[in-house]
């Protein structure tokens, strides 16, 4: 299995706090890795690095075929490859449903105005909100905005997806319905990275299960890791969850 | 006091109170525009230009707001004719306005750009758009939208503020009337009809841009949010 995401020895800090120690995580394809660990442990500031949001200060990161951490790196051509869903949506208001997911194909891919309507409304119907495509995100509760913003990231066709907490704003029905849209993506074979505080979720979609704790990787294993931590402090904090 | 108004003395100059105020609303509907593109480009340039754009933007921004319109017309005024050029009274008065105006825009307009969450830059960066993309799709509707009230009485003011321009005997409504009124000897009569006059053009400006509002902002005009 080729690795679509290679993180060797990452270090990040803010200041004078470290958020990332040291870090190293392999993801291939097709795999779906959840990140867990408590705030605070650097779970998202990794995952913002592998999408060259955040700079890091040692270590490399690839990702599929890019040397993110390279000062050279061309930004956008990564992101053609990466898609992005962010805990509190982040659509543009102005803008109805359709036109959100249009934006980039048309602005990025130069697709034609009809071409970039059909793929909205084939996204859309993937995540289950085909009738939804006049509407403005004010219109909708935030489990159908979430399931917008993936869509609008599905209509770029990544190779790779990042999930940063995507369903902690949700109560749980409508964190359900954007978990089941996540778990069919994984089915489909997509490579997906999700921080998330989703530990069921984690345990019965993910491949691979990376927790973090201080700035560094603490742990790492399949799904089932989560039943049988061999660390206290993964025992602690999934003890704590249940 | 027994004061005896004689409106009618005024009624042969109607045209020319017309002509007037037509002038003043053409002077004002060119530095609207002209005035709102340099505001934005300055706004940007200062929210995102390098250290000496923003320090250009700023200083601009700073005499222009610092220092009176009139003054500031007759700089343009005698300032273009040193230099060799020959404009008209109302060019010369156009060019005033756009200046002064741009910068109250700019910093109007900077107040809306800054109120755009940096979250949806990022989530617009991440999807790939360009910078100029970004500004173009994600920022500035929004911005501008945010800010459109006070844009529109900006835009009030700065009609009203063009009567200034009539120093400069460029023929708008003002200098019409000062005009009409050194004619007719009938003062107070001429500047309540003027008066009038500009109370009715604020009507028109607003209702103006007030439409333009609903054109421009759909998602407003969709949901009946108010601007």
């Amino acid at each position: 299995m080729s690795a679509v995401v290679k993180l060797a020895n990452v270090h990040k800090s803010f200041g004078s706090n470290k958020v990332l120690d040291g870090v190293s995580f392999e993801v291939g394809r097709g795999e779906v890795a959840a990140v867990i660990g408590q705030s605070g442990s650097g779970k998202s500031t990794a995952l913002r690095c592998i999408n060259a949001l955040e700079t890091i200060e040692g270590g490399t990161i690839e990702v599929c075929g890019h040397a993110v951490h390279d000062k050279a790196l061309d930004r956008r051509n990564l992101r053609r490859d990466v898609g992005i869903v962010f805990q509190s949506y982040n659509l543009f208001p102005h803008l109805t449903v359709e036109q959100n997911i249009m934006l980039a194909p048309t602005c990025v891919k130069a697709l034609s105005k009809q071409k970039a309507r059909d793929l909205a409304h084939e996204v859309l119907a993937r995540v289950g909100l085909g009738e939804k495509a006049g509407h403005y995100p004010e219109q909708l509760s935030g489990g159908q905005q979430q399931r917008v913003a993936i869509a609008r990231s599905l209509a770029m066709q990544p190779k790779l997806m990042l999930f940063d907490e995507v369903t902690s704003a949700l109560d749980p029905q409508l964190t359900g319905e954007v978990l089941k849209v996540m778990e069919d993506l994984a089915r489909g074979g997509m490579t997906m990275i999700l921080v998330t505080h989703e530990m069921a979720f984690a345990r019965k979609v993910a491949s691979k299960v990376v927790y973090m704790h201080k700035g560094k990787v603490w742990e790492t294993g399949p799904g089932s890791m989560l039943d049988k931590p061999t660390t206290p402090e993964l025992a602690d904090f999934v003890g704590s969850g249940l | 006091m027994t004061y005896q108004f004689d409106f009618a003395a005024l009624l042969p100059y109607w045209h020319e109170f017309l002509q007037g105020a037509l002038l003043t609303l053409q002077l004002s509907a060119i530095a609207t525009v002209l005035g709102f593109i340099l505001g934005t480009l300055c706004a940007i340039g200062r929210a995102d230009g390098p250290r000496w754009v923003r320090f250009l933007v700023a200083t601009y921004v700073e005499v222009i707001r610092n220092t009176p319109l009139l003054v500031q017309v007759f700089i343009v005024y005698f300032g273009i004719a040193t230099l060799g050029f020959h404009v008209g009274a109302d060019m010369a008065a156009v060019i005033a306005l756009v200046v002064n105006v741009g910068a109250y825009t700019s910093e109007i307009v900077r107040a809306g750009l800054e109120s755009v969450h940096k979250s949806q830059l990022e989530a617009a960066d991440c999807l790939g758009l360009s910078r100029t993309q970004i500004y173009w799709h994600v920022v500035l509707r929004p911005a501008i939208e945010r800010v459109y009230p006070a844009l529109t009485s900006q835009y009030v003011l700065l009609m009203l503020a063009s009567s200034i321009t009539s120093q400069i005997s460029a023929e708008e409504l003002t200098a019409v009337a000062n005009r009409i009124q050194s004619d007719t000897f009938r003062s107070f009569e001429t500047y309540i009809v003027v008066g009038v006059i500009y109370l009715a053009l604020s009507f028109i400006v607003r209702i103006g841009l007030w439409l333009f509002g609903l054109v421009v902002f759909v998602r407003r005009r969709k949901l009946g949010t108010a601007l």
